[in-house]
């Protein structure tokens, strides 16, 4: 079996005397994505922060591609050049075009040209169905608009792994779709990704492990169906019990 | 795999039927617009004749109106003594393009300094901040005086007596206090996700501050720097009283040859001529950029 690309072990956070994730052990082979579901406090955000140093952990380990990246004297921006992010609230940059925040990591960071930046940024823009959008400023863009550039924006620097933070939390559901289909779309390419979700449908059709997460912890993972569809915790059917009653399965 | 469609722009789906005309009751209602708008300009147009007609009357009518109008609007001499305040002036203008560009620097590099967390850079952060708290809590004048007077006093060598150099450097000691703080707090408007968004594409600290922060901020604080930009060239004034030729300066010399006062008056037309058109320009910023973030309220 090849290497993973990404290797959490006993990972642990907390805010003060608040524990935030306790015993959070998982692997992510290549292709594949692990969705993260849970209420809302169970975790799950700060578990994406903390793969991509955005928080610092209290215990634990991180390993990316076999080098532990919470290591003494680890380069944290080398380690998020091979980690793409893409938050609930898009966090575009408003005072950039749509094509100008897809080029300043490709350039700034890898050092590529402007023209030929540009040109891969375009490549993506038009297989997304953006490219008329490129030289729009963001808030010109309607919210699934501009998660999807957004999500152009993170995978430009062609990421080992992308972490997608509750992508469609913020969008109605009419926009939520086009959301979801890119991020099928690239699934299908072979992205390695690691998502948290309020969308158990979505999660279904794109997950290949789904883990719960409570209070924290993980506390059941498996298989798409094995964890929505026949759940052994009383936790986990629970949660699955009320995410069924507010329509969103 | 299909993807969802482009559905937010194109030509208008629906056809209401022909050309709009508007109905009976539109045309009422602006038939009735106008009327209310031409009665309220003649109410404005009114009351401004009263208002500044009578005010004017006060003061013409007043027993000291002829000796202040030979003191302070005798035109002629005014003239005569223009050109002399028009090159004071030129000292304030200099004292300005010189100051603002020294206070912009020396400004956005201690607001940097207050706003970074860099554990080397601790006690000039400890020194930024002593001296913005100390530079904005003395009165400019005093400020003047102090460097104007008191560094000459040292007798140090090689330092200079010049008074023009004394006064810029002392306005620039203070603006500097100023405008740190008006780009401190613009950088501090700017939301942490936006340099974590940054930070995670892999850029740089310093990238984040120099492509993502500083060029938001800037956008921000631009009215309130413009601002004080009115407030210096005006301020530079002050170091009329180390003796600088200035247009202040050049005003009181004329004034005190001919116990008249109308080079004063002309001083301060001629630093109105500058101000308020840039005034006028701040104000146009500022509200277009209150009107950009309102544009951006999108979810």
């Amino acid at each position: 079996m090849s290497q993973p690309v990404l290797e959490v072990k006993q990972l642990r956070k907390s805010y003060g005397s608040e524990v935030v994730l306790e015993d959070i052990s998982f692997t992510v082979p290549v292709h594949t994505a692990t969705v993260f579901i849970g209420s809302s406090g169970s975790g799950k955000s700060t578990l994406l922060r903390c793969i991509n140093l955005l928080d610092q952990i209290d215990d634990g380990s991180i390993v990316l591609d076999g080098e532990d990246i919470t290591a003494v004297g680890a380069d944290v921006d080398k380690v998020r050049r091979k980690l793409g992010i893409v938050f609930q609230s898009f966090n575009l940059f408003p005072h950039m075009k749509v094509i100008d925040n897809i080029t300043l990591a490709p350039m700034k960071v890898q050092g590529i040209s402007r023209e030929l930046a540009r040109e891969n940024a375009y490549k993506l823009l038009d297989r997304f169905g953006l490219h008329d959008k490129a030289e729009n400023y963001p808030d010109r863009l309607s919210g699934g608009q501009q998660q999807r550039v957004a999500i152009i924006r993170s995978i430009a620097v062609a990421p080992r792994l992308l972490l997608l933070d509750e992508i469609t939390s913020a969008l109605d559901p009419v926009l939520v779709n086009e959301v979801l289909s890119t991020v099928r779309d690239l699934k299908i390419e072979g992205m390695t990704m690691v998502l948290a979700t309020h969308e158990m449908g979505f999660a279904k059709q794109v997950a290949d492990e789904v883990c719960f997460l409570h209070h924290g912890k993980i506390l059941e993972w498996g298989t798409p169906s094995q964890i929505l569809e026949a759940p052994k915790q009383p936790e986990t059917k629970e949660f699955l019990k009320r995410v069924h009653e507010a329509g969103r399965l | 795999m299909g993807r969802p469609s482009e559905s937010d722009s194109g030509a208008a789906p629906y056809n209401f039927g022909g050309d709009w005309v508007p109905s009976q009751l539109e045309i009422a209602r602006r038939a009735a617009r106008k009327t209310r708008n031409f009665r309220n300009s003649i109410i404005a147009v009114a009351s401004s004749i009263v208002v500044i007609g009578g005010l004017a009357l006060i003061a013409v009518t007043s027993p000291g109106w002829k000796s202040l109008s030979d003191t302070f609007f005798a035109w002629a001499y005014g003239v005569e003594v223009l050109p002399k305040i028009i090159l004071g002036f030129g000292t304030n203008i200099t004292l300005t393009l010189i100051a603002s560009t020294c206070v912009a620097i020396l400004g956005l590099s201690i607001a940097l300094i207050r706003t970074s967390r860099s554990p080397a850079l601790a006690p000039f952060r400890i020194l930024a901040t002593l001296y913005v708290d100390v530079f904005r809590g003395i009165p400019m004048l005093l400020v003047i005086l102090l460097v104007g007077f008191g560094i000459p006093a040292l007798r140090i060598q090689g330092l200079t007596n010049n008074v023009l150099i004394l006064g810029t450097i002392a306005v620039i000691i203070t603006y500097t206090a100023y405008v740190a703080e008006v780009i401190r707090s613009g950088i501090l408007t700017i939301h942490p996700s936006q340099r974590a968004a940054a930070r995670s594409l892999g850029l740089s600290h310093f990238q984040s501050l120099r492509y993502v922060v500083l060029p938001q901020a800037f956008r921000r604080v631009t009215p309130p720097l413009l601002n004080d930009l009115v407030a210096l060239i005006k301020d530079t004034g002050l170091v009329s009283i180390l003796g600088v030729t200035d247009a202040v300066r050049a005003a009181q010399i004329a004034s005190s040859r001919s116990f008249n006062y109308t080079p004063y008056v002309m001083a301060a037309i001629i630093f109105l001529l500058v101000t308020i058109p840039l005034t006028r320009f701040t104000d146009r910023t500022l509200r277009r950029s209150i009107e950009r973030q309102n544009a951006t309220g999108v979810a």
